[in-house]
């Protein structure tokens, strides 16, 4: 018997998860993928808003000024690199103005530090390859870049280094109530819990319904991206998002904090859950948008272009409710939805320890962990001090990235243990960088297969169907 | 300090390595980030290699073998499994292995020969999923070559460049289903020869002005819509058609990887995105040299073992402080001509230029003028983007100029 079980192993899921170890629980994440960041976590524009968007007294407003606020020190503690690289919302007309102002005023009341409003000159100043036509914007000193499902690995990292437990391929399919406590049943395993977080994203109104609540709904909201070459990561340096109108935030352009640019999202409404592909309108309109924004990005110089899927919920805020006792939706976390998940994960805990769950403090606690890229960001003394101990640390496998066949194999050993190609990926930018794989996947492919105790063939880019190799070839020495 | 140092170990790296030996240098290093000599041509097992050279069809490994063969018995030292991961402009490498760890080292001249990379599916924005099954078509050559393993039975090859060629011959002899090759462009980027043995030989269609639209499959590729594209490369909407697959093979360009080369202050050429070289294959940066697939790429391996003795050669003469009459000649071409290598003329002898094409080009004669008159012309009765051109300069062409232009002239 679990004292909670969180379903969904996504940025808010993981909070949680490190939030409720530093308390003497036995807490277990489900997770029905084979890796956790999986849905709307690895896919969305890692951006740590200020807080000034949200309807004021909202709880999107309350969580993410709060959220933003206590990140820096949280990516602190995890190891995750972190940017308070400021953003700009940039405006083109008087109308823009106009909505630039009521930002202002309602940032100010949210409680969001700095603000300012810039004029044509000023913005200039700070950001010279700014569009053309922009003549003002709003300057957020607070705003902030994060990577999104290196927060998530290393929050649920943390979390089990104390002490809790983590399933994947575990997809929810009933929840019952037995004796006072919840049976969560997947289609081959069965785990109880008297407290029940539900964080599945896209899918936490179905799981909401499971214990008949069906008081929201939450639908996907597709978003499409387009990440360049590392070349183009300074052409600005804060966060550009245009001002917000009835057809929405539009496009943002930004670096992010692995030094690449990111341009996205496009905003489209979907019934699909599942359906995460791209489009050619969606990739003209994100190219078009950006090049109002910001001057020259160069978009032959595009890495990777992706799909997220946002967990938009019905009630247009977050839907954070207790429907029964023991049973918390963390649900329609939408953006600022990774701003707010460290608010989130506080926010969640007090209300379980409201429905009585009892807290006492794990004094074994550890509330920090190596950093994920802690040989790549070290001098050349202390890395070959790490050589001189472990040689594998000497030899590269992904050139474009430069990652080392050690840091791989470390990362397959660190909790939360990738089974995949995508999952080594996310943990060592490995495969992430200008070839996107070519050269290295044989070679990862060959460590997952040895250190997992796989044939070469079982080894899959993200799990279930997605195999690399069909089997051996006519002579293959396999 | 070291002499030379050599940065890989392919047909360039080796060649420039035994020219190097040949002038007189012993003080050599080839650092090679692969775990044996050879480079890329140990996973290319198909034959083809060597007709100019050794005018006989060798494999990639035989071919390489020669080398290797030389390289050890003239007793040339190397590092295997060894990653440059920085060149200085005033000529320190940093690199790592796991005996040595990150260490440095002071040349005198470098060789740059890295190679090449395959453009990605990323850079391409193919509307629709994001399943396992798509793979450049020489990554699928390593698993197949190298590996042992089939990362496909029913396939697709989106660009007909010659790994991608090589490829459909290769799969289909190991039981794949190879549906069709689709080319964007309304011609082949690979050789004639290679569309002849590998699709007309097995049936496989080559599909011109064809491009893949969309990705099908949640988890592995199910399936890959295609269209023809009009003059423009616009796809065509009504021409759509749906192909079942599980593996979409890339064969849509490669790059150079010059990575290394910036970081040492090397000056590329956009065209190439090699670096800009004189007749010696010397860079911007003295005592900087670079050939093979990393100054520019070439589609027979034997015209890159002849470029890279050029600059081991040039190298030896650096290191031994030779100099020789400098001028300064630079080559201009008209887009048709895409580029020439060397871009630059700076000793008065005789060189060979050699070049790519824009297009397709029947009939035509290269000319190039100096000073407004022409000095020298060549008849070809086809040109094409997918094989390298040359044409052989006489010194007398480059006195009293300081530029060449090359053009191509409709006969």
């Amino acid at each position: 018997m679990y004292d909670v079980a969180i379903i969904g192993a996504g940025v808010v899921g993981g909070m949680i998860a490190r939030e409720l170890s530093r308390y003497n629980l036995r807490t277990v994440i489900l997770e029905k993928e084979n890796d956790v960041a999986m849905g709307a976590t690895k896919a969305n524009s890692a951006i740590v808003h200020a807080g000034f968007d949200a309807k004021v007294g909202s709880l999107k407003a309350k969580l993410n000024v709060k959220g933003s606020e206590m990140m820096e020190q949280v990516a602190k503690e995890l190891g995750v690199k972190y940017k308070r690289n400021g953003s700009l919302v940039i405006g083109f007309s008087d109308e823009d103005l106009e909505t630039i102002k009521e930002l202002y005023e309602r940032g100010t009341k949210n409680g969001v530090r700095d603000l300012a409003i810039l004029d044509r000159e000023q913005l200039r100043e700070i950001e010279p390859n700014i569009g053309k036509k922009a003549t003002c914007a709003l300057h957020a000193p607070t705003g902030a870049i994060i990577c999104p499902y290196e927060l998530t690995v290393a929050s649920i990292g943390n979390a089990m280094d104390n002490g809790a437990e983590l399933i994947t391929s575990f997809e929810v399919t009933s929840i019952n109530r037995e004796n006072g406590a919840y049976e969560i049943c997947s289609k081959d395993q069965t785990v109880s819990a008297r407290y029940v977080v539900n964080a599945a994203g896209v899918y936490s109104d179905a799981v909401a319904k499971m214990v008949g609540d069906d008081t929201f709904t939450v639908h996907p909201r597709r978003g499409e991206y387009i990440l360049l070459d590392k070349e183009c990561g300074t052409l600005v340096s804060h966060t550009i998002f245009r001002t917000p109108s009835k057809m929405g935030k539009g496009i943002l352009v930004s670096p992010t904090v692995d030094g690449n640019l990111i341009t996205g999202p496009t905003s489209v409404d979907m019934e699909d859950k599942t359906d995460k592909s791209t489009t050619a309108e969606g990739f003209a309109h994100v190219i078009k948008e950006t090049a109002e924004n910001v001057e020259g990005v160069p978009f032959g110089k595009t890495i990777t272009s992706f799909c997220g899927l946002r967990a938009v919920g019905s009630t247009g805020d977050f839907i954070i409710t207790s429907p029964l006792k023991g049973f918390v939706n963390a649900a329609g976390i939408e953006s600022p939805g990774l701003s707010s998940a460290p608010a989130i994960a506080e926010y969640i805990v007090d209300i379980l320890h409201e429905s009585g769950l009892e807290l006492h403090k794990n004094k074994d606690f550890n509330p920090t962990r190596r950093p994920m890229h802690h040989f790549r960001e070290a001098s050349i003394e202390e890395k070959n001090a790490i050589i001189a101990k472990d040689k594998s640390f000497g030899k590269i496998v992904c050139r474009c990235e430069t990652v080392t066949e050690g840091e791989i194999l470390e990362a397959i050993r660190t909790n939360p243990k990738p089974r995949d190609l995508d999952g080594v990926k996310r943990r060592t930018r490995s495969q992430m960088g200008r070839c996107q794989g070519g050269f290295c996947s044989p070679r990862i492919v060959e460590l997952l297969s040895r250190e997992l105790g796989i044939k070469y063939e079982e080894v899959t880019k993200f799990g279930g169907e997605s195999v690399i190799n069909f089997g051996k070839t006519k002579g293959g020495k396999g | 300090m070291t002499d030379l140092v050599i940065v890989g170990s392919g047909p360039a790296g080796m060649s420039a390595a035994i020219a190097a030996y040949e002038a007189g240098i012993r003080d050599i290093l080839i650092l090679e980030r692969d775990n044996r000599l050879g480079g890329i041509l140990g996973q290319c097992i198909h034959n083809g290699f060597g007709l100019h050279r050794f005018g006989e069809e060798l494999t990639g490994p035989e071919y390489a073998w020669r080398y290797e063969e030389k390289v050890r018995a003239m007793n040339i030292p190397f590092k295997l499994g060894t990653m440059v991961l920085d060149i200085s402009e005033d000529k320190v490498i940093t690199a790592t292995n796991e005996e040595d760890g990150i260490f440095q080292i002071k040349a005198k001249a470098i060789i740059l020969a890295m190679g090449c990379r395959e453009r990605s599916k990323g850079a391409l924005n193919i509307a629709g999923t994001r399943p396992a099954g798509i793979f450049s078509a020489g990554t699928a050559q390593k698993f197949v070559n190298i590996e042992g393993y089939m990362p496909g039975k029913n396939v697709v090859i989106l660009g007909s460049g010659d790994i991608g060629l090589i490829m459909a011959r290769r799969m289909t002899l190991e039981g794949a289903k190879v549906h069709a090759v689709c080319e964007l462009m309304p011609y082949s980027g690979g050789l004639a020869r290679n569309i002849e043995q590998c699709l007309n030989d097995f049936g496989i269609p080559l599909k011109l002005s064809h491009t893949v639209v969309e990705i099908h499959g949640k988890e592995r590729l199910t399936g890959v819509t295609i269209a023809k594209v009009d003059e423009n490369r616009r796809p065509i909407p009504e021409t759509k058609e749906y192909i079942t697959c599980d593996t979409l093979l890339l064969s849509v360009g490669l790059i150079p990887e010059n990575e290394l080369s910036k970081s040492a202050g090397v000056s590329l050429d956009r065209v190439t995105s090699g670096a800009i070289v004189d007749q010696d294959r010397q860079t911007n940066i003295e005592g900087i040299y670079a050939c093979g697939n990393v100054l520019h790429v070439h589609d027979l391996v034997d015209y890159v073992s002849e470029e890279a003795e050029i600059a081991g050669k040039s190298a030896a003469a650096y290191i031994r402080g030779e100099k020789a009459e400098s001028i300064s000649v630079g080559i201009k071409t008209d887009g048709k001509i895409r580029y020439t290598v060397p871009q630059k003329i700076t000793q008065n002898k005789d060189v060979n230029v050699y070049f790519r094409v824009s297009d397709v080009f029947r009939n035509v004669t290269v000319a190039v003028y100096k000073n407004g008159e022409k000095v020298f012309t060549k008849k070809r009765p086809k040109v094409a983007p997918g094989e390298m051109e040359s044409v052989k300069l006489s010194c007398e062409i480059f006195s009293d100029c300081n530029e060449l232009e090359f053009r191509l002239e409709q006969n």
